[in-house]
């Protein structure tokens, strides 16, 4: 057997959203993690995101690496393209797609070791263009696919599965990518989808390289006592730096969301990320701030989450690099191919 | 080394060794443009170091009123201007020949030797007198030797008064300085030499309809022509100026008029695993898209490489070849990447390869690697090399078509996406191994799941041991399928001859020559100049006709005779490989001196 098709179990209850699609129209085929995998609930809150967002699952192409992680395009959107491309390289494959047909929306999913290691350069690179594109990050502190191999992320101290204590000091992707200037950072955990979700709408939605970092525990190799990478030390330790809705362009902010610590961030298409009881002040739009907030929260043992950074005025690669708004699989051949007397004008200079 | 023969018009070489960095360049392809302009057959071969300031360079010119482009042993005059050299360049001048040397301060012990003329002027001392700053110093030290020659070879003055006006058109000041300085230079010759010297340049008129131009901005020419809209790119020698010229095209034909935006899209990679990631991810898009790279650059792309070939996506990637790894000679050329290229990457694959023998063929086989890529949803190679890539060859001018249009293959695009049934992205429908492919984003119909070998014919993943040798074995039927599509050999025969020789890429200058040189001296030989892999009917052809083939090419392990071993009906005593690999481009003499040596061991053991 090859493919594994997905019982499509009508319910006339599903609710259909604007474009008429119910959320099973954004579901993938069944997944082959292993159960209880944290990967599955991301795809799960993917599925939710795209649908909820109006998005056409063609308009989509997802991109991804070589990990648990990086098969789950599989998992979510099976009417979208997807590119499952080679290790660490995912963002390489993102960028050139993005440069031939800028029109796309443009998911990536990758792993925190497709990513912190043999990616790092990549993913530095990705955020230095400001690469339109989500990026996510579906961190389990270990290698899952390779069974189980201390990743970049692991923290000093956490433990292996068999009791092996890592030493060495992880790599950061939120506090990375702050670092390097991207100009959206989240982080999420895959046991919240309802912190998740908004997080991912504003990933979706803001223009430019937009990172969210997701804790996603490996049930096979990482969930046991003194992996903090685990569900439960996750559930203990993780925080909201402050809560977030999303609001869509059209919409109101209604008396619900309204409240005495509101502070919303727009995007580029008009949409709204609300944030409330925002803790002790912190500002996502201050790059130096968030980053000092941040480096002590992770010297503490914390794991701070929500929209860690926001840049509203984020300018994109293509923006800073001129290209014209038609898709350039789309030009005319006569657009882009100056013709025989120009050859013959061009030669001049070498006559 | 043989001696000058009294007159040597519009056939001798000059070499002039310049130090890296004192802007004897501009001065040296003054030279050789002025010998074009007159009309006489001429190209020039840079040697030059890894370096941007101090190291040796040399700048060779040959004047051809044949046509032949290649190099020969000998050096008719040379042009000394580096102390650091002086013996080895006096070494190398042809018996009866000449050196020019900066006469400025007492002459060097080196410079001695009774067999050939040496001719001092004081261009130091000349330029000094004349101009103030320390870089005009050096700059127009070099423009005054430009002088000095015009008078020796006889160069038409007017016509170098007009390229400098073209050069410094923007720039009056330099302008005059420049005209100055040759002045200079002419003036001295002039009064203290028997000019012209034997060797010298009289007007012709065999160079009408060609150009002088570099194989890397022919080859970004053909990829502006044949549509390639996003090129990525980790800069190497001596691929680099492949897309610095790529870009400076586009910047100025590709620019939207009503917007004033790009319609391209050129991307400095992180390095060349993220360059081909690009290419390959653009390619996925739709976009006809490229790389241009080197040795080094090719091994980080092999994984990629593989991909392409697993995932069936187009794909141009330049090689300009050079030699060997890391530093040494990253400035010398080479063929040397054959091997790495036609079996890049792990698991089964091969690659479809094309080889240029000069810029006029990069400009015309990229527009065709780009057809090739899309009709066999391949990556397609182009090896040029060092030789083609930076040095300028005399082409003939570039024809365009203005009725070409981009062949982009079996592409279903919304329109014949609506009209389907169904799309399976790996489904062999026509026979030939060749599938149907979508573009993301065009219509819901095109979707499917793009990954590495473990696919079924409708995209979808599987570990399936007959699925997955179905599919590699389609990838053979497309192979086969591809012998078709690729460039033909050229086959040059002439009559009673005792053997044949294949070769490639930028030896076929030298071979050429050669074989007009061994006919002369009654040894007639077939040439078969092979343009591409896989091989196709008619190299076999040539070899069931050939009891002797001499395999000609650049580089130690005689790698494509080992690729027509293994990929055609070569055996393996038919084939005598004539080899150089020291990284200057190749002399016919190598060539006409192996093959001599190789029929006289051959018919002394008959
Ligand atoms: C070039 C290359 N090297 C090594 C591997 C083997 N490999 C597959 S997945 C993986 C690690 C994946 O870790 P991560 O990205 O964290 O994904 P997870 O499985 O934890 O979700 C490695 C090393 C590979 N596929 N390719
Ligand atoms: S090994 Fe870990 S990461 Fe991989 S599927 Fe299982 S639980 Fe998920
Ligand atoms: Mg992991």
């Amino acid at each position: 057997m090859s493919y594994i098709s997905k019982p499509r179990v009508g319910h006339p209850t599903l609710q259909r959203n604007e474009l008429g699609l119910r959320q099973r129209d954004y579901e993938g085929t069944i997944s082959t993690l292993c159960a209880g995998c944290g990967h599955d609930s991301i795809s799960a809150a993917l599925i939710q995101t795209f649908f909820d967002l109006n998005i056409e699952p063609y308009r989509v192409a997802k991109t991804s690496g070589i990990g648990c992680s990086s098969k789950t395009p599989a998992y979510f959107l099976s009417q979208s393209h997807a590119f499952n491309s080679v290790h660490g390289r995912m963002p390489s494959v993102t960028m050139g797609a993005n440069a031939a047909n800028s029109s796309m929306i443009f998911v990536g999913i990758s792993g925190d070791g497709d990513t912190l290691s043999i990616g790092m350069g990549q993913f530095c690179h990705a955020i230095r263009r400001n690469l339109n594109m989500a990026y996510i990050i579906e961190n389990n502190g270990v290698y899952g696919l390779t069974k189980g191999q201390f990743s970049a992320s692991a923290d000093v101290g956490s433990t292996a599965k068999k009791g092996e204590v890592n030493n060495q000091k992880p790599i950061d992707a939120a506090l990375t990518a702050i670092n390097q200037g991207a100009s959206y950072v989240a982080r999420g955990f895959s046991g919240d989808r309802q912190q998740l979700v908004p997080l991912l709408k504003g990933a979706l939605r803001h223009k430019g390289f937009a990172l969210v970092d997701i804790i996603s525990p490996c049930v096979t190799f990482n969930d046991h006592q003194g992996s903090t990478k685990s569900y439960a030390h996750t559930r203990e330790h993780f925080h909201q730096l402050e809560q977030t809705d999303f609001v869509a362009p059209a919409e109101e902010i209604t008396a619900s969301s309204e409240g005495r610590d509101l502070t919303p961030v727009t995007l580029h298409d008009g949409s709204r990320i609300l944030l409330r009881n925002v803790e002790n002040g912190y500002d996502p739009r201050d790059q130096a701030a968030a980053f000092a907030y941040l480096k002590n929260c992770q010297l503490r043992g914390e794991i701070p989450t929500g929209l860690l950074f926001i840049d509203e005025n984020s300018i994109d690669f293509h923006e800073r690099n001129n290209t014209i708004e038609t898709p350039l699989n789309d030009l005319a051949h006569e657009d882009i191919c100056p013709g025989a007397d120009a050859l013959a004008n061009m030669l001049g200079r070498y006559r | 080394m043989s001696e000058t023969t009294p007159q040597r018009v519009n056939d001798f070489v000059v070499k002039l060794a310049n130090v890296n960095g004192t802007g004897s360049a501009s001065a040296n392809g003054l030279l050789m443009k002025t010998i074009f302009r007159m009309g006489v057959p001429v190209t020039a071969k840079n040697f030059f170091p890894s370096n941007i300031q101090g190291l040796p360079t040399w700048y060779e010119i040959r004047v051809s009123k044949d046509g032949y482009q290649s190099r020969t042993d000998r050096i008719d005059l040379m042009v000394a201007m580096n102390a650091q050299t002086y013996a080895d360049d006096l070494a190398e001048v042809a018996v009866g020949g000449y050196l020019l040397y900066d006469s400025s301060w007492p002459r060097d012990r080196q410079l001695k030797r009774d067999d050939i003329q040496l001719l001092g002027v004081p261009l130091a001392k000349m330029v000094n007198q004349k101009y103030e700053d320390p870089r005009s110093r050096i700059l127009f030290k070099n423009i005054a030797y430009v002088g000095v020659l015009s008078a020796l070879l006889d160069l038409d003055l007017a016509v170098i008064d007009q390229i400098l006006d073209e050069l410094f058109a923007r720039k009056p000041g330099l302008l005059e300085a420049n005209h100055q300085a040759v002045g200079l230079g002419s003036d001295y010759a002039l009064a203290h030499f028997a000019c012209p010297l034997p060797i010298r340049v009289e007007p012709m008129d065999k160079t009408k309809g060609h150009v002088v131009i570099d194989g890397n901005t022919a080859a970004a020419m053909g990829c502006l022509y044949a549509g390639a809209s996003v090129g990525a790119w980790y800069p190497i020698t001596p691929s680099t100026s492949l897309m610095d010229a790529f870009k400076a095209l586009c910047e100025r034909h590709r620019i939207d008029p009503e917007t004033g935006k790009n319609r391209f899209c050129i991307i400095q990679a992180e390095d060349e695993l993220a360059a081909i990631g690009m290419a390959l991810g653009a390619s996925w898009g739709g976009a006809r898209s490229f790389t241009p790279t080197s040795g080094p650059g090719l091994s980080l792309m092999g994984e990629f490489l593989g991909l392409a070939y697993f995932t069936e996506l187009p794909l141009v990637v330049f090689d300009v070849q050079r030699s060997g790894p890391s530093t040494g000679l990253p400035t010398r050329t080479q063929q040397s990447d054959i091997i790495a290229a036609a079996y890049a990457s792990h698991g089964d694959t091969r690659h479809v390869l094309l080889f240029p023998k000069d810029p006029e063929e990069c400009f015309y086989l990229t527009v065709e690697a780009f057809d090739l890529a899309d009709r066999l949803q391949t990556p397609v190679m182009v090896l040029s090399d060092l030789d083609i890539g930076m040095n300028d060859w005399m082409c003939p001018e570039f024809k365009w078509d203005d009725n070409y249009r981009p062949d982009r293959g079996k592409v279903l695009r919304k329109k014949e996406l609506e009209s389907v049934d169904s799309f399976s992205r790996y489904l062999d429908v026509d026979g030939d191994g060749i599938c149907y492919r979508s573009y993301p984003g065009d219509h819901p119909r095109g979707a499917y799941f793009l990954r590495g070998s473990g696919h079924t014919a409708h995209a979808k993943y599987t570990e399936d041991p007959d699925e997955y040798t179905e599919l590699v074995d389609r990838l053979s039927r497309k192979w086969e399928t591809a012998k078709s599509h690729v460039p033909e050999p050229v086959l040059l025969s002439r009559k009673q001859a005792m053997a044949g020789v294949i070769a490639y890429g930028s030896s076929d200058s030298a071979v050429q020559e050669a074989l007009d040189r061994l006919e002369e001296q009654g040894v007639p030989m077939d040439y078969l100049r092979i343009r591409a892999f896989p091989f196709n009917e008619q190299v076999d052809e040539f070899l069931a006709g050939h009891d002797r083939v001499f395999v000609v090419e650049q580089n130690r392990d005689a790698q494509l005779r080992m690729l027509l071993l293994n990929e055609s009906a070569a055996r393996r005593e038919q084939l005598i490989s004539v080899l150089h690999y020291n990284g200057f481009p190749m002399s016919c003499d190598i060539v006409i001196t192996r093959i001599q040596a190789a029929m006289s061991a051959q018919g002394a053991a008959a």
